[in-house]
């Protein structure tokens, strides 16, 4: 039965029928496609957990950097002979450090300080990217996907990696997120309460920059930070209490990669398209809800109202 | 001597340092402001921009510049609309730019498998640039278009500065701080436009904030920190060329990022212990 449902696959391509049943068995026949749900069910859930603390940490740029970093990791993982999987971690994990531990600015202005030297790792980064990539030489197909993803190519081994990442930095994450919350809304109360604000906040660049090395195994390095700042930007304009708002961003992510897996095996165009457009759209779709119903005149709590540092 | 009468006797050589010296004045100039007036992650999201409007041009079948310079100025003068005072919030800037970086892959698959677009490399090349690969026409707009930002941006460089540092009081004096804020985000579009010819979309941030870093931390001083930044930028660029012509291995733009990253980390070293090196 299942025997004749493959050939019948294979022989007609992946076509989108009218049958939603059929369609959806039709996603899992492949051994890919389940290990491509798998990792992207594991990532949307890493990525949901740090992006909704980035966002309130208005670290979005940080984010960035640290997802972008991840393409020179991968590539000088190539070049060297070493295992992509511990050039994406190592690199993000090195640039986290690297952020986190620049001495701030003479003279206040840290926020301004902190964005040019932000912005400098990221170019940096990625020039070196460009140089491995030459080094090495005649890569250009891979290097698409390393850029703009891939799940294709997702190996069972691969799979357990990225869950034993992520349930160790959720695990840290656990621990931390009481204090690091506190840190976050009011850094300066929670300093004068004994917190170890910096501690905290360079402890949670380096999870964030795990989070963005797996998230860049599927969806390719330039697309990571549309699953960090998506989801937790539409849940945080659809619900101003942080714990609603937490789960709603992992339920948000696990919907869009969800759909985005299945609209890239029905179609010829790459799966990163999909997960920024699906969660672009539930941004959109988001906002405009926020925005409709403050001008029917239901008073509803300030954007950020609470969550605001 | 003899060496570098070698150096510019070639003329895409010359091409290179005329047209990224104008390109990296008009970045490092653009780029003191953004970094003054933290808006270093919207020029992060121009640059993500330039590649989103580069590949749809060649998608289309257009002029790759058309698409550049249109994305790139309708982004930013977008963005300057949709904020608050001319100033977004992080997370849509975050939301919409990666929205549109995933349009950029859509747009990349859509011509690679064109019949026009056998070859990859056109992508990359808006990638990562191609500074030595600029034709003499090419070298010509981008250095007229260069200089125009300069002119416009030294124009208007008092009352940004004031708008800038206090916008309040600018305000209050009659500055039109929001015209201002959108020029000068118009202005960063068209330079980030330019600059992704010389260093690429994804490299060009590093022009606008590694040179405008340094120079910050130099001096509190605005205009000698201009110029600081200014010098950086052409510094970065010129150095980095002659890296890569001295090691063909090496891609330019690497060259001009790693010098200008140098340049950063020098700035950062001489004021570790809390003074600024030039004065106040």
């Amino acid at each position: 039965m299942i025997g004749a449902a493959v050939a019948s696959t294979v022989l007609e391509g992946s076509r989108l029928s009218w049958n939603i049943v059929a369609d959806i068995r039709q996603l899992f026949l492949f051994s890919f496609m389940v290990n491509a749900f798998r990792a992207g069910t594991i990532v949307a859930v890493t990525a949901g957990a740090l992006g909704w603390f980035m966002v309130l940490r208005r670290q979005a740029f940080a984010g960035h950097t640290l997802a972008i970093v991840s393409f020179p990791g991968a590539a000088g993982a190539i070049l060297i002979g070493i295992s992509v999987v511990v050039g994406y971690f190592a690199a993000a994990i090195a640039a986290a450090l690297v952020i986190a531990a620049v001495p701030r600015s003479p003279g206040g202005r840290a926020r301004t300080s902190e964005s040019a030297i932000v912005g400098t790792v990221q170019a940096f980064a990625l020039a070196c990217g460009a140089l491995f990539v030459s080094l090495y030489g005649g890569f250009l197909s891979g290097l698409t996907g390393l850029l703009f993803g891939s799940f294709l190519g997702v190996s069972p081994g691969q799979v357990d990696a990225l869950l034993a990442v992520a349930a160790a930095a959720l695990a840290v994450l656990g621990v931390i997120a009481r204090p690091l919350f506190f840190a976050s809304v009011d850094q300066d109360v929670a300093e004068a309460r004994g917190v170890p604000v910096r501690f905290l906040s360079g402890l949670f660049l380096v999870l964030l920059g795990c989070a963005a090395a797996e998230v860049s195994q599927i969806t390719g390095a330039l697309l990571v930070f549309a699953l960090l700042v998506m989801p937790a930007a539409t849940a945080q304009r659809v619900t101003a209490r942080p714990m609603a708002s937490f789960w709603l961003t992992i339920a948000v992510g696990l919907v869009v990669v969800w759909l985005a897996l299945a609209a890239a095996y029905y179609s010829v165009y790459p799966v990163g398209f999909f997960v920024t457009t699906f969660g672009f759209a539930a941004f959109v779709i988001a906002a405009a809800g926020r925005t409709a119903a403050s001008r029917s005149g239901r008073v509803r709590v300030p954007a950020h109202a609470g969550l605001t540092p | 001597m003899s060496g570098l009468a070698g150096l510019f006797g070639e003329p895409f050589l010359r091409y290179a340092f005329i047209a990224g010296a104008a390109i990296a004045a008009a970045s490092g100039l653009s780029g003191y402001f953004v970094v003054l007036r933290s808006q270093v992650f919207t020029g992060d999201a121009l640059s993500h921009v330039a590649f989103t409007g580069a590949l749809a041009a060649l998608a289309a079948g257009a002029d790759l510049l058309v698409g550049l310079y249109g994305a790139c100025v309708l982004v930013a003068l977008a963005m300057a609309a949709l904020g608050p005072r001319g100033r977004a919030d992080d997370t849509v800037i975050g939301s919409v730019f990666a929205w549109i970086l995933g349009l950029g892959a859509l747009f990349l698959s859509i011509y690679t498998t064109s019949a026009a677009g056998t070859n990859a490399t056109s992508g990359v090349n808006v990638l990562f640039g191609t500074i030595f690969g600029l034709s003499a026409a090419q070298a010509v707009i981008d250095s007229a278009v260069a200089t125009c930002v300069c002119v416009v941006l030294v124009f208007i460089a008092r009352p940004l500065l004031f708008a800038s540092i206090d916008e309040s009081v600018a305000r209050a004096r009659r500055v039109p701080v929001r015209l201002l804020g959108t020029v000068f985000l118009g202005l960063v579009g068209v330079t980030a436009a330019a600059a992704t010819q010389a260093v690429g979309a994804l490299l060009l941030l590093g022009l606008l904030a590694a040179p405008a870093g340094a120079a910050q931390r130099l001096t509190a001083r605005p205009f000698r920190g201009i110029w600081l930044s200014v010098t950086f930028a052409i510094l970065s660029v010129w150095a980095g060329l002659l890296i890569a012509y001295a090691a063909p291995k090496i891609p330019p733009s690497f060259g001009i990022l790693a010098v200008a990253t140098g340049i950063y980390l020098t700035a950062i070293a001489l004021t570790a212990n809390g003074r600024r090196a030039l004065g106040v």
